[in-house]
């Protein structure tokens, strides 16, 4: 038996402060059931000790928000009577120490979050970062969590529509897996977690409880070194099937009248849900792990409190309709139990073999919670490039670019994902900057993206933070549709390092003002922090993914072309190459001042932008973002597979800088866009035209062939892993 | 034309082919839960939709093709039902023997999700009289487990029986066995196939090259 003290508490994760909170609550020592429950309550990843301070400067209300954070996910009304419920999560350790279950864990945990308050899952995206791919073990971590992602997502039949990943070395020792779910809800029947009624049936359903995943959140909770691969117990084991069946009960249990209150138990298990509950509706609860249905012999209270067995709920249900809901949950083939009941005391009491295991009183576990306002170093503000003397071809440059890791076609991940089960997928994966989602029975349609750009936030958190909201923004405007809220997954290092901790407050800094301009709340979001591995951190990666809504789905645009299309850049270009993915792979060079962020000049472009598309004007858009125009008019040429002839004069800051607020318009009738944005005041350039001949045709008489863009584009992938 | 859709637990396409077939049937489809031993009074069409019933695990189709309603559905079958599978559905009836052959994992071993080009091969049955022989047609496949195989006696008799339904006409991408997609049964009246004509059956789900299916089963 291990002997509960200050030294077991450390080991645990908590500090001397802490132990000491918990002897000054507890009134004595705990035993070892309640030191792992106090352990995962205060572990980072369910506390946010070290980033509350800071998460309450992003804007969290709008009139369409219906629940903004502090729920499982976030609400927002989308007309019509529907919500949209979303939320992103990250995965990110147990995907570096098993790839396939690490990553498909986290989509299957992301889902939960959504279909418990009721909502049917429509899409699955996702934000991935790895390592330098010359390494071996990138190559193994991409092929694991690709499949894992695949894994899931492909057997719940939810489709995987969307996402993005990037390659840098730091995150060799550390990728960064962040899932995405989008779910549709009718507002008025939203299911919350607070659990009421004294006496009520506290109800777990769903897979039994094994010893996978112990302490997950707390490893979650601590830096890598060599010893984490002893960690690989700590990873759960995901089983999609189950996951499916378990969507299918909860859905068809949520058309009764049946639930009280319902919460998955994700990280921390049993112990989160049923502290979370009992917590938000002022009650108490107690448990008797007797009856919990358990997949191993000889179980501890210890064990099962902390297990993070996947694929499990607990609900609060009327009593009346207990014996209904094990009907439908047993039709489902999945195990229901009666696990305990609702108190009026105020505590949690956890009962095992006719022995009280854990009895704490609740209020002081949520209010005396730790809270950390860590110390912050300002990094110093980069400055900007200084021109750059480049004499590469423009030709050559493009090919180079097309072909790199971070620019490359992602054909070969999304071929692995089931991108149009449940039949309203409109726009797929590399046919649109946000995907395109239909509502079953509706017109409507949602548009759904995930954006950071992790090499900007390095060099300044606070505009790289501003940057990756803009670009979530602008991705769901050049399909037409309105952008309406995020959810953010905010990856960094060690909060306890004040250069990390001064990267979070910049990066929040800057998302807050992006999203009080351009009137896109946070609603739902996710802090991974000690993604650090051997006290290298990553880059800063706040990741952001928004949710916008078009109320015409077949107003939509994509940015493949057709032939015989004149092409119009709106916005000012002015030649940002600092953080440039030109600067990195063409010249080798990683630095000056990532491009500014005007919120003003973003929120007037994209509005006028969205105006044009909506007036059915465009035949086809495309933002400008990483590699600049001429990369945006490949991708724009690739993906309509028809040729174009690029006019203009300039540099390389000219054809590749990676200026913000910019977009390619396609359009059969020049005059009546150009008027329009003269009129707006918008700068607006004609820079080509397409055609049939399957060509690039570039200034100074350079041309590529369609097929040998494809080739360059294509072929990293396919190539790595043949 | 009056249309079962099976539920097995693990499906997931059920929705994507009750749009297809309200679309062109005009009709709303039964949804017979797999724990039934008896189709619908007057069922004519008996579809069992894609997804990963049971998790696939075991085999692909194979406790699937063990469940009650199956017995229903070989009688449906033996009377001269029509029986259409699509994708986990085609694995399933494989399974239960209304189809010769078996579904393996793909030839890269690795899932598949994109669209494919199918070539029709007879355009004389229920399933394809609204094609010409020989027309060309370009469904979304996702898939796992898409890769055709029986024995050369099986495979010579299906293509001398004109049972061929399906071939991918692009690329075989899974490597079934003679770029096999589909097959008939000898009496015609039951399909099996990998790829989903039911999630193109809209222009806005990128095209309508997957409704043919569905208008001649209505048809019919």
């Amino acid at each position: 038996m291990m002997q509960v003290n200050e030294s077991l508490a450390k080991s645990f994760g908590l500090n001397a402060g802490e132990w000491g909170k918990v002897l000054e609550i507890m009134g004595r020592t705990p035993s070892l059931t309640e030191l792992g429950i106090f352990s995962v309550m205060w572990s980072e990843h369910c506390s946010y000790k070290s980033s509350r301070v800071w998460l309450k400067e992003l804007p969290t209300k709008a009139p369409w928000v219906i629940h903004g954070p502090g729920e499982n996910a976030g609400v927002i009304d989308i007309g019509e009577g529907l919500a949209a419920i979303f939320k992103m999560e990250s995965h990110n350790h147990p995907s570096f120490i098993e790839p396939y279950q690490g990553a498909a864990t986290g989509v299957g945990g992301i889902l939960r979050d959504v279909f418990t308050m009721g909502a049917r899952p429509i899409a699955n995206l996702n934000a991935l970062r790895f390592g330098d791919p010359a390494l071996p073990v990138t190559k193994r971590v991409v092929d694991g969590v690709v499949r894992g992602i695949g894994g899931y997502g492909n057997c719940v039949g939810v489709p995987t529509v969307g996402g993005e990943v990037n390659f840098h070395p730091a995150y060799n020792g550390n990728p960064l897996v962040n899932a995405m779910t989008v779910g549709i809800a009718r507002q008025d029947k939203i299911f919350l977690s607070a659990a009421a009624g004294i006496g009520n049936p506290v109800v777990y359903v769903g897979s039994k409880t094994g010893r996978d995943g112990i302490h997950g959140a707390t490893m979650a909770s601590t830096e890598f070194d060599a010893a984490s691969e002893d960690k690989r117990p700590t990873v759960q084991v995901g089983d999609p099937f189950t996951e499916k069946l378990l969507i299918e009960a909860c859905l068809e249990l949520m058309q009764t009248d049946a639930i009280v209150a319902i919460q998955d138990m994700g990280a921390a298990g049993l112990t989160s849900s049923s502290v979370e509950m009992a917590g938000k509706g002022g009650v108490g609860i107690e448990l008797n792990l007797d009856d919990v249905p358990q997949r191993e012999t000889g179980m501890s209270a210890y064990e099962m409190m902390l297990s993070e067995s996947q694929e499990r709920m607990l609900l609060v249900l009327k009593p009346e309709r207990a014996e209904m809901a094990r009907a439908i949950i047993e039709k489902w083939d999945l195990d229901y139990a009666v696990i305990g009941h609702i108190t009026d005391t105020g505590r949690i009491v956890v009962k095992h073999k006719g022995v009280v295991e854990a009895d704490i009183l609740l209020a002081p576990l949520a209010e005396a919670a730790p809270l950390y306002r860590r110390p912050i170093a300002e990094t110093p503000k980069p400055t900007r490039l200084e021109p750059v003397e480049s004499n590469v071809p423009l030709d050559q440059a493009l090919l180079k670019l097309i072909a790199c890791p971070d620019l490359c076609s992602r054909r070969w991940i999304f071929d692995q994902y089931d991108s149009t089960v449940g039949g309203q997928t409109v726009k797929r994966p590399a046919q649109a900057d946000a995907a395109i989602i239909r509502l079953e029975g509706s017109k409507r349609a949602l548009a759904i993206t995930t954006d950071v750009t992790p090499r900007y936030c390095v060099a300044d958190a606070e505009v790289g933070g501003a940057q990756a909201v803009a670009e979530a923004w602008r991705n769901i405007t050049a399909t037409g549709a309105l952008p309406l809220a995020v959810t953010d997954n905010m990856n960094f290092g060690n909060p306890e390092k004040p250069v990390i901790m001064g990267q979070f407050a910049n990066a929040i800094k800057g998302m807050a003002a992006a999203c009080i301009a351009l009137d896109f709340p946070v609603v739902s979001g996710n802090v991974s922090l000690y993604n650090e591995t051997e006290g290298h951190p990553i880059l800063p990666t706040p990741a952001i993914g928004a949710v916008g809504v078009i109320e015409d789905a077949a107003l939509a645009v994509g940015y493949g072309l057709s032939p015989d299309l004149s092409l119009i850049v709106v916005g000012e270009t002015a030649g940002e190459l600092g953080c440039s993915l030109y600067l990195r792979e063409i010249l080798g060079r990683e630095e000056g001042a990532p491009p500014p962020v005007n919120l003003t000049t973003e929120r007037r472009n994209g509005d006028f932008v969205r105006e044009q598309i909506l007036a059915g004007r465009i035949a086809a858009c495309h933002d400008i973002s990483d590699g600049g125009l001429l990369v945006a008019l490949a991708e724009m040429a690739l993906a309509g597979d028809c040729g174009v002839e690029v006019i203009g004069a300039g540099a390389a800051e000219y054809w590749f800088g990676e200026d913000q607020a910019r977009y390619v318009l396609a359009v059969r009738d020049t005059a009546p866009l150009l008027a329009a944005a003269a009129a707006a005041g918008i700068p607006a350039q004609h820079v080509g035209r397409s055609c049939e001949e399957k060509k690039l045709t570039l200034p100074d008489g350079l041309a590529i062939s369609l097929p040998q863009l494809r080739d360059a584009h294509e072929g990293f992938f396919p190539r790595w892993f043949a | 034309m009056k249309a079962a859709i099976l539920l097995f637990p693990g499906i997931n396409r059920e929705r994507d082919m009750v749009l297809a077939v309200r679309q062109s049937f005009r009709q709303e489809p039964a949804i017979v839960w797999h724990k039934e031993t008896e189709l619908p009074v007057g069922t004519d069409l008996v579809i069992l939709p894609g997804g990963f019933s049971f998790g696939d695990y075991l085999r692909c189709g194979a406790m699937a093709a063990q469940s009650p309603i199956m017995r229903a559905v070989k009688a449906h079958a033996e009377r001269g039902g029509y029986v259409l599978g699509v994708c986990n559905g085609f694995q399933i009836i494989t399974e239960a023997g209304l189809l010769p052959g078996a579904l393996l994992r793909n030839a890269g071993l690795r899932f598949l999700s994109m669209d494919t080009m199918l070539k029709v091969e007879r355009a004389d049955t229920v399933f394809t009289s609204k094609w010409e022989k020989g027309a060309e047609f370009r469904a979304p496949m996702a898939h796992g487990d898409g890769n055709y195989a029986a024995d050369d006696a099986t495979l010579d008799r299906l293509e001398g029986e004109g049972l061929v339904a399906f071939r991918y006409s692009d690329i075989n991408r899974n490597g079934s066995a003679r770029s096999i997609a589909g097959i008939f049964s000898p009496n015609l009246r039951v399909l099996g196939l990998m790829p989903h004509p039911e999630n193109l059956v809209d222009p806005l789900m990128g095209g309508v090259d997957g409704k043919p299916l569905f208008d001649s089963l209505a048809a019919a």
